[in-house]
């Protein structure tokens, strides 16, 4: 009976996405009046989740899984629902979560909504609220399948401390061969940088910055913020900078609590995959720009001037404030 | 090597969004649908399975006879052959169940990461579970040699190289080719389509697992504050908006 929560960590450290999704389950939990039972898979210490509402975790853990893999990962989340008998599961909706629910949903013949942003509007029928067309809209959807995948949009509901006492328990599921078929032979990833996906600030540049060797002010800029560095898709069409940071409706979404936009003007494609971040900021020399309806706090001028300049107040900012 | 391309019909990336019949229903006056971006990478990369590894490449949609443009459109870029399952779309899992039914009989079949519509994301990881073939999501490069297959997975903060086999179900996007590798269909390309075969399959009858009952757009947006010095934004940032 009790809801259901996959918890993702990296390095033996609870991502803050496991904390929100945690919190999140609590939420249901309580409307349910029934308990939270948590999966953590190769994690770190798991007694943390109980800060969030955690009253039970799963812990797995097996030297094959340290790397996520899908398959296998389904299977764990797919077995421990059924073992708990849950109704309710809910996997966080970033790149590994979301490659992950639709095989759970189809292992416990669940509906799955993913990007929920919210607790359930109605519990019976269930009900929930999550963002569609990328952002430009939110529809609500009614499950009608007694086991359901909900899957949470990132920074929507937030982290919420909510202390109780976990017990945890080893858990060791049944994987077969299969699950190993898709194998993983290199890892290609900057560990010193943050990701678009956990960054709490997203520094992003466009086309106005006329070329990759001006990308220097916003690296530093993103430096002193502790911030992850984004880019319109002409900029990575160009080969200014890489794919992987290429931002927007077909690009990675991103759901930061600060998103400050360089030398972009605003497209519908763009703003589509940033609407979900909660500040905007707009530092753009053409006071047309449609960007500037779409932020919270703007600057009409020249980036090469305010950039170096802002990055300046903000270390003296963060000196004072450190 | 036989492929199968899953290809949703999406309103265009410009396009207003907007509801009718009180909320319910996304309103499609004026709107101009096309290839889901996601599948359009995929299709262009299959065409280079068939034109460097001989494969065919079947297209499928399920979808209403408006859908039909669409996978026409697939037909000019150079697929061999259309099915359309006769249904309307409604949620991803039964879409997913109608289209394993058809993936059944492919080795590989690509998707997309999501449809920009409703951004499940959900149809080409539950075809693979249906039909138990392996599945990589979020691929940015695939190469096939025979029965195996090495794929590129993007990460968050990088990437991850893959090996796998056939049967083999991908949720792709931009990488597998280069926005510039994309074609638009030329005249040629639009004459031999209509020859093709776009055969209609009756549906084997899913029912929707999840319905969305009501839609709604974010609140409009209050006015910008622009200010004129960065002591100002940072002021704002910390006090205001509490973001630093
Ligand atoms: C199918 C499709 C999908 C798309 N998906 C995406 C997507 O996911 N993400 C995305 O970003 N785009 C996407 N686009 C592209 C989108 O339509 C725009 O073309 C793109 O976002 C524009 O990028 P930009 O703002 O960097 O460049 P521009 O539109 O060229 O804007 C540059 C801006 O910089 C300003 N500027 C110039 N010089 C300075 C200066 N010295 N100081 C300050 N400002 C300056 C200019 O005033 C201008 O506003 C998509 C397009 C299509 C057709
Ligand atoms: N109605 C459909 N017909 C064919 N393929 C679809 C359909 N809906 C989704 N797909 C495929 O599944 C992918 C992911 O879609 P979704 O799960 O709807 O976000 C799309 O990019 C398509 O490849």
């Amino acid at each position: 009976m009790s809801v259901l929560v996959y918890t993702e960590s990296e390095d033996g450290k609870f991502k803050k996405i496991a904390q929100e999704a945690v919190s999140y389950a609590r939420g249901i939990a309580d409307a349910m009046n029934t308990s939270v039972t948590a999966i953590a898979i190769e994690s770190g210490d798991a007694t943390e989740l109980q800060n969030y509402g955690a009253n039970k975790v799963y812990q797995v853990k097996n030297d094959k899984l340290g790397t996520f893999n899908a398959a296998a990962y389904a299977d764990i989340i797919g077995q421990a629902a059924k073992k708990e008998g849950s109704q309710v599961v809910i996997i966080s909706s970033s790149a590994n979560g979301r490659y992950v629910a639709p095989l759970v949903a189809v292992q416990l013949d669940a509906g799955y909504v993913p990007n929920v942003t919210a607790l359930p509007e109605s519990m019976s029928p269930f009900k929930v609220t999550h963002s569609v067309f990328t952002n430009k809209a939110f529809a609500t959807t009614e499950f009608k399948t007694d086991v359901k995948v909900v899957g949470l949009a990132k920074n929507a509901y937030g982290v919420k401390e909510n202390a109780v006492t976990a017990t945890v328990e080893d858990f060791a599921p049944e994987l077969s061969s299969d699950d190993f078929n898709v194998e993983v032979i290199s890892v290609d990833k900057a560990t010193d940088k943050v990701t678009i996906a956990d960054a709490e600030i997203v520094v992003s540049g466009g086309r106005g910055l006329k070329g990759p060797e001006n990308w220097g002010m916003i690296e530093e800029l993103a430096d002193t913020l502790g911030a992850a560095t984004a880019c319109s898709k002409p900029v990575s069409d160009m080969g200014w900078r890489p794919h992987s940071e290429h931002v927007g409706q077909t690009g990675k979404p991103v759901a930061s609590n600060l998103y400050i936009a360089i030398g972009i003007s605003g497209a519908i494609q763009h703003l589509a995959g940033i609407n979900a971040s909660k500040t905007k900021v707009v530092i753009n020399n053409d006071p047309e720009a449609p960007f500037f309806k779409a932020a919270d706090y703007g600057m009409v001028g020249d980036a090469f001037e305010i950039v170096p300049k802002l990055n300046e107040k903000l270390k003296e900012f963060k000196a004072q404030n450190a | 090597m036989k492929i199968l391309v899953c290809i949703s019909h999406v309103p265009d990336t410009t396009s207003k969004i907007n509801f009718t019949d009180g909320d319910t229903k996304f309103d499609t006056n004026g709107v101009q649908f096309v290839i889901n971006p996601n599948d359009e990478f995929g299709l262009t990369r299959a065409m280079w399975f068939k034109e460097k590894q001989g494969a065919t490449v079947h297209v499928v949609n399920v979808g209403g006879a408006e859908t039909e443009p669409t996978l026409r459109k697939a037909l000019a870029i150079g697929a061999d052959e259309a099915i359309r399952v006769n249904t309307e779309a409604t949620d991803g899992f039964s879409v997913a169940k109608e289209l394993a039914e058809v993936a059944k009989d492919y080795d590989l079949i690509i998707g997309g990461r999501e449809s920009i519509d409703y951004n499940g994301g959900m149809v080409p990881g539950m075809i693979a579970e249906l039909i138990g073939a392996n599945f990589v999501n979020t691929c940015i490069s695939l190469e096939i040699d025979g029965d195996t297959a090495t794929a590129v997975r993007e990460i968050d903060g990088g990437k991850e190289t893959l090996k796998t086999s056939l049967p083999l179900v991908i949720g792709g996007q931009k990488g597998l080719v280069e926005e510039s590798d994309l074609r638009i269909p030329n005249m040629r390309g639009i004459m031999q389509a209509r020859k093709k075969p776009l055969n209609v399959k009756e549906p084997m009858g899913a029912t929707a697992e999840t319905n969305a009952v009501q839609f709604r757009k974010p609140a409009p947006k209050g006015n910008v504050k622009l200010v004129d010095t960065v002591d100002e934004l940072v002021d704002l940032l910390h006090n205001e908006a509490k973001v630093i």
